[in-house]
């Protein structure tokens, strides 16, 4: 187990980059801490299967090296790492029985057949596989097979990072879920450091203590799932997580005040070094009310979408889209409302980044 | 209550006339021949199955047959695995790809006869490339139409020049199915090479190379042009295979019927033998 540290990361796959745009990965810099269960996030091509591959080995970074406990593993191949890998589809060994897809990376480095025995009973308990191990693997169901590329990674006791690259993928939806929560259980009893890839927020949010949330090649924010919940440091963390995203409205900014379609809004607290011009104000559905006969910003409602346990209501005002999330009753479709923003939950946005601090005050 | 429409047998029709008039019909005929004597004019007499008592028991079938085992055997043991190691080599992906593509399709292209004429001048002692350079530049012995040693290598060398690609392009292609992540979690379990072909490439490959080994058991089985055109079965009979004998005894001395009970006898053997592989090389995915 170990504390993994990338320093000055940078990666392309062309071999001369001119410009910003030919990297990947543009300068990372990013402490993944022993023991940690850590998601990371992005968009498809955001470049996290790129970074997922450097930390492993498979891939060796343009800039920058990788740390293992400080000491330095850039130029190691992967299997001199100890670090296992879970792909997006099952890697089974098809002509293998169950027991010996388990056994094969201990076999492959020589361990003695008992520790073997041993190692894979306790992971095939773990995983409940027990009862299939004498099974042909290729006969299993993806569920299992991707069980079984889990119980590889974990099998062998000295695993530095176990890395998850949407491994959910080929599962069908009543069992991810179950998949999901076994992860979680596992990563409670083998407390290894654990790096889940994914583009699905709610599997990021539920395995992960910390999440980091990639754009283009960067890393945009890395805390909690209630930090990148209620406090997005970019407004791509905004939309990217929730739904519907973050709203995300124009505004001027006016000594320190911000105006949308010239009314003022109120914001969580001052924004510092802000200086007059456009900026965006970054409002969550959950924290918009919707009245018909309240005071606030006169809007209308374009359409609502009743989802189940609330509704979602879209509504235009001063030309911008503006969703609410709202429980119980909810106006129709071209009523005239007035929305109103839960002002400790009001931010300001510069240049797509959070500006405002909370606190009182606040104009 | 279903309704029965019979009129649905129209649509089996055309498959079963082709079949009828390009395999059924021909072979019955053929069928005819094996169990009648005939002296011409349209005469036959019932001969039931003397024929094949004739054929099975004759020593020059059981010499042709295991001169065919024989080369099918070598031919096999060598394309297979000859096979496999250049599509193992060959570049999965970049410029290089249809370069070596196209090179290996080449003399799949040639056809049979051309085939048996070239590697026919190519050894001839005194003109030949191959030929005079063996017997002129190296001082080795080598003449294909005085020695059955070297009427033998040069067939099993033909065969494999002209079919390996085969074996190459139906492994190649089993070979880039393999996703990269097989890869790349063998290289994380720690596996060696060996560990990668036996467990990943070996197996992602089987079902090609059920198809390839079939192919090349069956067309090799058969053959006739490119031996018959190279060696003409000789020298003496030492390279006369199955098929060569069989169109002996039919038209050169028109003995149609032990011919027609050969060739009958010569179908059943490789469709058995088809079939007995096909089976062998199933049976493990059966089991679970």
């Amino acid at each position: 187990m170990a504390q993994i540290k990338l320093s000055n990361l940078r990666h392309s796959y062309q071999p001369n980059p001119q410009s910003d745009a030919d990297y990947a990965l543009k300068k990372i810099d990013l402490t993944w801490e022993d023991g940690g269960a850590y998601a990371l996030l992005g968009p498809s091509g955001c470049g996290k299967s790129t970074l997922l591959n450097i930390i492993s080995g498979l891939l060796v970074p343009s800039e920058g090296k990788i740390l293992f406990n400080d000491q330095d593993v850039t130029a190691l191949p992967p299997a001199k790492r100890n670090i296992a890998q879970v792909f997006q589809f099952p890697v089974i060994y098809d002509t293998m029985t169950v027991y010996d897809n388990l056994a094969f990376p201990l076999r492959n480095r020589g361990r003695d057949e008992d520790i073997v025995k041993r190692r894979v009973t306790s992971i095939a308990e773990m995983l409940e596989v027990t009862d299939m191990l004498s099974t042909r693997a290729a006969n299993l169901s993806p569920d299992n097979k991707q069980k079984i590329s889990m119980g590889r990674g974990l099998v062998r006791e000295d695993v530095n990072v176990v890395m998850f690259d949407e491994p959910l993928t080929v599962i069908d939806p009543h069992l991810k879920w179950k998949l999901r929560s076994k992860l979680k259980e596992l990563h409670q009893r083998v407390k290894a450091t654990m790096i889940y890839v994914t583009h699905d927020q709610t599997e990021a949010l539920t395995f992960a203590d910390q999440v980091v949330v990639m754009q283009d090649g960067e890393v945009v924010q890395i805390g909690t799932p209630v930090e990148l919940f209620e406090r997005p440091a970019h407004t791509f963390v905004g939309h990217f997580i929730g739904s519907p995203g973050m709203n995300v409205l124009p505004c001027d900014v006016r000594d320190g005040a911000a105006f949308f379609g010239g009314e003022q809004i109120r914001l969580e607290g001052p924004v510092g070094g802000v200086g007059n011009g456009a900026a965006e104000i970054g409002i969550r559905p959950e924290f918009v009310s919707v009245s018909t006969n309240g005071s606030g910003i006169a809007a209308q409602v374009r359409k609502v979408a009743d989802i189940g346990r609330h509704k979602v209501v879209e509504a235009i005002a001063h030309d911008n889209r503006v969703h609410a999330i709202l429980e119980g009753e909810a106006p129709s479709a071209g009523d005239a409302v007035t929305l109103e923003f839960k002002q400790s939950q009001t931010r300001l946005y510069k240049d797509g980044w959070l500006a405002s601090t909370p606190g009182e005050g606040a104009q | 209550m279903k309704t029965q429409n019979q009129r649905a047998w129209w649509f089996v029709t055309p498959v079963l006339l082709l079949v009828a008039f390009n395999a059924l019909i021909p072979m019955m005929t053929v069928v005819n021949y094996s169990v009648q004597e005939t002296f011409g004019d349209n005469l036959f007499f019932w001969q039931g199955l003397d024929w094949f008592e004739q054929v099975l028991k004759s020593e020059r079938f059981h010499n042709a047959l295991g001169r065919q085992l024989f080369f099918t055997f070598m031919i096999l043991i060598i394309e297979v695995p000859l096979g496999i190691a250049i599509a193992l080599a060959m570049p999965k992906k970049g410029p290089w790809v249809p370069f070596c593509l196209v090179t290996m399709a080449l003399p799949m292209l040639i056809p049979w006869n051309v085939v048996g004429a070239m590697w026919n001048i190519f050894t001839l002692p005194d003109i030949g490339l191959l030929g005079y350079f063996m017997n002129h530049t190296l001082g080795i012995s080598y003449d294909m139409t005085q020695d059955p040693v070297a009427a033998w290598v040069t067939i099993i060398i033909m065969d494999v020049w002209h079919w390996t690609s085969l074996v190459v392009l139906l492994a190649y292609a089993g070979l880039v199915s393999i996703p990269n992540a097989y890869y790349q979690a063998a290289e994380i379990d720690g596996a060696s090479n060996w560990a990668i072909f036996r467990f990943i490439q070996l197996p992602k490959m089987k079902t090609v190379l059920t198809i390839a080994v079939l192919l090349r058991f069956m067309d090799s089985f058969n053959i006739y042009t490119e031996p018959f055109v190279l060696t003409g079965g000789g020298p003496g009979n030492s390279t006369t295979l199955l098929s060569i004998d069989l169109v002996k005894i039919a038209l050169g001395q028109f003995d149609l019927g032990p011919a027609a009970a050969m060739s009958l006898i010569y179908f059943a053997i490789t469709l058995f033998a088809s079939w007995l592989f096909y089976t062998l090389m199933t049976l493990n995915d059966n089991k679970s």
